[in-house]
C-alpha cells in the first residue's frame, strides 16, 4: 500500500540557510508517527513542508500520492500549527462552522468533532475566553473536519496538564486506529512512547527513527529521552 | 476558487464584526458624528453652507479610511494567528478570501454611507445637484478602495500598531494633494503632477461631480472619476492578492 507521507531527501532553505539536510521519513495508513526533538530542531519547518506551505522546498514530498500542498490534497490533510489559528472573538462552534464551510461538510460533522475533543458542552463559549487547553481542542477538532487521511500536528500537547495530555494522545491513537496517518510532533520526549515509531529529529537532521522499544533496545536506554541523549553522544563521540 | 467558500467567509467576517458591536458603532456613527461637527464648528460663520464645500469630500474620506483601517488591521490578524494560513493549507482560494472579505466590508459601508450621506442631504441641507444613489456609489467604490489598499498594507506592516501607522502616512498627503483645501490648478507643478497619481484625488473630485451635477445627472467627467476609483481598486487589490502566499518561509 502506498505510504500516505512519502519525503526522501527533503532539503529545506529558510532565509538562505538550509535547515532541513535531506529528511528521510514515511507515514503509513493508520500508523502514528512522532517526530521528537528539541526546539529549532527543523519539527515545524518539516511540518509545514508536508502540509505545503514551506518555501525552498526541495527533495521528494508526496502526500497521498501526489506532491504535496497540490490542490488534490488540500482538503484531505488536517493541520494543527502551535499558534492555534483559530478565531478567538468567535465561539468553538462558529469557528468550525467556518472551516465546515471550506470543506464543505454540514453541522454533523462540527458536533461529531466537538465531541471527538471532548468540548461538546462548551461549543458555544468564545475561545478567547476558553482556557489554553480548550484552546488547543477547538484548533485539533478544525483539523478534524473533512474526514482528513492525513493529521499533521504541530505540537499540540504543548503547555497542558498531564491528564489533558493523556486524553490528547490516547485521541490521536484513535484517529490511527481510524485509518488515517498521523504525524505529531513534540519536545517532550517521553510522551513519543505511544506513537507506533518515532523519527528523532537534530539540527536538521534525522538523528535515528524507529518503534519506541527499537530505540530503547538500540542504546539500551529506559526511556526516549535516554535514548535521544545516548545517540547524541554516540554521534559526538 | 468557490462561492460556497466565499460566502463562507463573508459570513464570518460579519460574525467576528457582529460580536464587537463597540466597533460597530464606530464604524457607522464616527462618520456622521464628524460631519455634524463640521457643520456645527462653521455653524456661526457667515457665508454658504460649510456643509456645501467640504460635505462631498469627508463622504468620500470616511469609507476609505475606516475601511483602510479595518482591512489592514483584521488581515494583519489572519496572518499573525495563523488562521490565513490555514484556510490556506485547505481548499480555499485567494479571492475566495478577498472577495469574501470585500462583500463583507461593502454591506458595512453600504449602511455606514448610507447614514452620512442621509444626514448630509437631509437635516444639515447638502446641495447635490446629481441624483443621490450616485452619492452612495461613489462611497462604496472608495471604500473597496480602502479595502484594497489595506489589504496591500497588511503584508508589509508585521504588527497592528504599525498598520495604524500606514494610515497618516498613506492619507493625510493625499488629503492635501486632493484639491480639497487648494485648487489643483493654483498647487506647484510638481504637487499637481503626483496628485494625478494619487486616487483619493479622483474619488472626491467624483463626488463633488455628483454634487455639482444638475436634473438628476451628475456632472462631466464623473463617471470617468469614479472608473479610475475602481480601476486603482483593482490593480492594488491584484497586487495585495500576491501577497497572500501559500507558501512562505
Amino acid at each position: 500500500m502506498e505510504p500516505v507521507v512519502e519525503v526522501a531527501d527533503l532539503r529545506v532553505t529558510r532565509g538562505g540557510r538550509e535547515v532541513l539536510h535531506g529528511l528521510d521519513l514515511t507515514v503509513g495508513a493508520g500508523e502514528l508517527v512522532g517526530i521528537v526533538g528539541p526546539s529549532g530542531g527543523g519539527k515545524s519547518t518539516l511540518m509545514r513542508a508536508i502540509v505545503g506551505v514551506q518555501s525552498g522546498v526541495e527533495g521528494t514530498l508526496r502526500v497521498l500520492g501526489q506532491q504535496a500542498g497540490s490542490p488534490g490534497v488540500r482538503g484531505r490533510v488536517g493541520y494543527v500549527t502551535q499558534v492555534g489559528a483559530i478565531y478567538s472573538d468567535l465561539t468553538a462552534r462558529e469557528n468550525l462552522e467556518f472551516f465546515a464551510a471550506i470543506h464543505g461538510v454540514g453541522a454533523d460533522q462540527v458536533r461529531q468533532v466537538l465531541a471527538t475533543v471532548d468540548l461538546a458542552e462548551a461549543g458555544d463559549q468564545v475561545v478567547g475566553t476558553m482556557s489554553g487547553g480548550q484552546q488547543s481542542r477547538v484548533s485539533l477538532a478544525t483539523a478534524l473536519l473533512g474526514d482528513p487521511s492525513l493529521l499533521v500536528l504541530d505540537e499540540p500537547t504543548v503547555g497542558l496538564d498531564p491528564v489533558l495530555r493523556r486524553s490528547l494522545w490516547a485521541t490521536f491513537a484513535d484517529l490511527a486506529a481510524g485509518g488515517a496517518g498521523v504525524l505529531v510532533s513534540t519536545h517532550v520526549m517521553d510522551e513519543a512512547e505511544r506513537c507506533d515509531r518515532i523519527a528523532l529529529l537534530r539540527e536538521g537532521r534525522v538523528l535515528a527513527a524507529g518503534t519506541p522499544s527499537e530505540l530503547l533496545e538500540r542504546t539500551g536506554a529506559g526511556s526516549v529521552e535516554g535514548a535521544f541523549l545516548a545517540l547524541i553522544d554516540e554521534a559526538a563521540a | 476558487m468557490s462561492p460556497r467558500i466565499t460566502l463562507a467567509v463573508a459570513r464570518r467576517v460579519i460574525r467576528q464584526l457582529r460580536r464587537d458591536p463597540r466597533t460597530i458603532a464606530l464604524l457607522l456613527f464616527v462618520p456622521c458624528l464628524v460631519l455634524l461637527l463640521l457643520w456645527w464648528v462653521f455653524s456661526e460663520v457667515a457665508g454658504g453652507n460649510i456643509i456645501d464645500t467640504f460635505g462631498p469630500a469627508l463622504i468620500a474620506f470616511m469609507p476609505f479610511t475606516v475601511m483602510f483601517i479595518v482591512t489592514s488591521v483584521t488581515m494583519l490578524r489572519e496572518r499573525t494567528a495563523g488562521t490565513l494560513e490555514r484556510m490556506l493549507a485547505m481548499p480555499t482560494g485567494r479571492a475566495d478570501i478577498l472577495l469574501g472579505y470585500a462583500l463583507a466590508l461593502l454591506s458595512v459601508c453600504l449602511v455606514q454611507a448610507a447614514l452620512v450621506i442621509g444626514l448630509g442631504v437631509g437635516p444639515l441641507g447638502m446641495e447635490v445637484g446629481g441624483p443621490v444613489w450616485a452619492l452612495l456609489l461613489v462611497a462604496l467604490a472608495d471604500s473597496f478602495l480602502g479595502t484594497a489598499l489595506g489589504l496591500a498594507v497588511s503584508a508589509f506592516a508585521r504588527t497592528e500598531f504599525q498598520a495604524v501607522q500606514f494610515m497618516p502616512a498613506l492619507v493625510f498627503p493625499q488629503l492635501l494633494l486632493c484639491g480639497l483645501f487648494v485648487p489643483r490648478e493654483t498647487m506647484p507643478g510638481a504637487a499637481q503632477a503626483i496628485s494625478d497619481f494619487l486616487p483619493l484625488t479622483y474619488a472626491i473630485e467624483a463626488m463633488q461631480g455628483v454634487q455639482a451635477g444638475a436634473d438628476g445627472h451628475v456632472a462631466d467627467g464623473t463617471w470617468t472619476d469614479l472608473l479610475i476609483v475602481v480601476g486603482i481598486a483593482v490593480v492594488v487589490l491584484a497586487l495585495g492578492t500576491l501577497t497572500l502566499r501559500r507558501r512562505t518561509d
